[in-house]
């Protein structure tokens, strides 16, 4: 999210409201993506909020100045409760995105969405074509359904967002998956490379791209960049590029409990939606209301402000910049989330960045020896 | 510039541009996305309707801060930045 200017106080100070409210409504999926960002062991989860359940949160959330709504899962559209979700939603004045695979989804719920207030669908395409595409969706008829859709949005008269989740597999076809985009008359195109949580973490080394080829990809990237803008197009491309790469770290999340409020399939309510790995104990909204939730709960205010900064965070002048980084990557890399994001080169723990990035030098694994994410290999990971 | 002050702006599709409380401004949404609006900016807005022309949108501005003297540059200028933003298209 683009925040231009100075956000405003909230009801403490030094606490901002809650202005990006992301609600998974579900972790079920027909698709397999090995690098999805789902807890790896969601198949464990409680059930679900109900529908009058996410109405309060909706509700609580809008109270407290939440703008922008993320639908979100999970595929969100396994929801049937999802028109009057969206309706609500509209009702509330959020602007709301719709994240989804476009499985499941039609041109009639197209529609029935837009109608019910829906402001943009965002579709994801996992390559841009229909071998590379179903094998690492982990299913056969994804691509086809993944273009009808997309065209089926464009045409229902919603801003088309496009987003690929770039790896080690695809990354080599940016200059097609560009020209895909531009066929399919996207207004953004997000190509956004792998973040190493959850199910990617897991499969880091298959997934990581080596340096040189993230370099020909931002070459390519930035030529057809100056091609789009040459020809006047409003097409607008924006390529995420791995922060293990990066001597200094991602200012993740704008800052923790700072402008993003996730909730969970079952209402726990995190900073991110990755923040559930950590050994923290987070909030539920069946227990508490999100204001309490935002405000007050050990949780949220774990890691704001900065004096809970360890060295070399703690007398760093650029701690206002970043906030020390990703807390969700210092936990998977060092063990504790105190620490340093390992991306920051005046880390101690900077050596696992590197040994990353020559493992992906050197990588051979195929797609197929990936961790695919679903219940089975989800049910591995708290079987133990 | 006559040429500007005769062409009719409007939001693109997908964009919408309210009134946030919590924020104590106004804002414009758009995919995942958020732009706080500073009070001239969301003055201007306030008036693209996609109905009237620059010209006019000036008159009204002008009759609303009559103090501000000629507003046709600045606004015009604003106007020309929206678009470059992919904000707002002009027909």
């Amino acid at each position: 999210m683009t925040a231009r200017h100075a956000m405003p106080a909230g009801d403490r100070p030094g606490i901002g409201p809650p202005l990006w409210l992301l609600a998974e409504l579900t972790y079920r999926c027909p698709l397999q993506c090995p690098y999805c960002s789902n807890p790896l062991d969601f198949a464990q989860t409680r059930q679900e909020l109900t529908t009058e359940e996410w109405v309060r949160v909706l509700r609580q959330g809008r109270e407290m100045g939440a703008a922008q709504l993320g639908f979100s899962g999970g595929e969100p559209l396994v929801r049937q409760d999802l028109p009057e979700l969206i309706a609500e939603a509209r009702q509330l004045g959020y602007y709301s995105n719709l994240i989804t695979s476009g499985l499941g989804l039609t041109e009639a719920r197209v529609n029935a969405f837009r109608d019910a207030g829906l402001d943009h669908i965002q579709v994801s395409f996992q390559a841009s074509d229909p071998e590379l595409n179903n094998a690492v969706a982990g299913s056969r008829k994804a691509f086809d359904q993944k273009l009808a859709m997309a065209r089926a949005v464009k045409k229902a008269g919603y801003p088309m967002v496009l987003n690929f989740v770039i790896h080690r597999h695809n990354i080599h076809q940016m200059e097609d998956i560009i020209s895909l985009c531009e066929r399919l008359d996207a207004d953004y195109v997000e190509l956004a490379t792998c973040q190493y949580y959850g199910w990617a973490f897991e499969n880091r080394e298959g997934l990581m791209p080596s340096k040189a080829q993230l370099e020909k990809a931002e070459a390519e990237v930035k030529r057809y960049r100056e091609r789009l803008t040459a020809s006047g197009s409003a097409m607008k491309l924006i390529f995420v590029t791995p922060d293990y790469y990066e001597e200094r770290p991602k200012a993740c999340m704008n800052g923790w409990g700072s402008l993003f409020l996730t909730v969970a399939p079952d209402g726990t309510a995190l900073p991110c939606h990755s923040a559930r790995l950590m050994p923290i104990d987070f909030p539920n909204v069946r227990e508490s209301s999100l204001h309490s939730i935002w405000y007050d709960s050990p949780g949220f205010n774990h890691y704001r402000g900065d004096s809970w900064m360890p060295e070399p965070c703690r007398s760093c002048d650029e701690k206002d910049k970043d906030y020390g980084g990703c807390r969700c990557q210092a936990y998977l890399l060092t063990g504790n989330a105190d620490n340093a994001d390992p991306v920051c080169s005046k880390s101690p723990h900077h050596d696992r960045i590197l040994a990353a990035r020559k493992a992906a030098d050197h990588a051979t694994a195929g797609l197929e020896e990936l961790t695919y994410r679903n219940a089975d290999n989800s049910r591995l990971f708290f079987r133990g | 510039m006559t040429e500007l002050l005769e062409q009719i702006p409007r939001l693109r599709p997908g964009f919408r541009f309210q009134w946030e409380p919590a924020q104590n401004a106004h804002v414009l949404l758009y995919p995942e996305g958020m732009v706080r609006l500073n009070d001239s900016a969301g003055a201007v807005l306030k008036e693209v309707d996609g109905q009237r022309n620059v010209a006019d949108i000036v008159a009204t501005l002008e009759q609303q801060f009559p103090d501000a003297g000629s507003l046709e540059g600045d606004v015009s200028e604003f106007l020309k930045d929206a678009e470059q933003q992919h904000w707002i298209v002009f027909s």
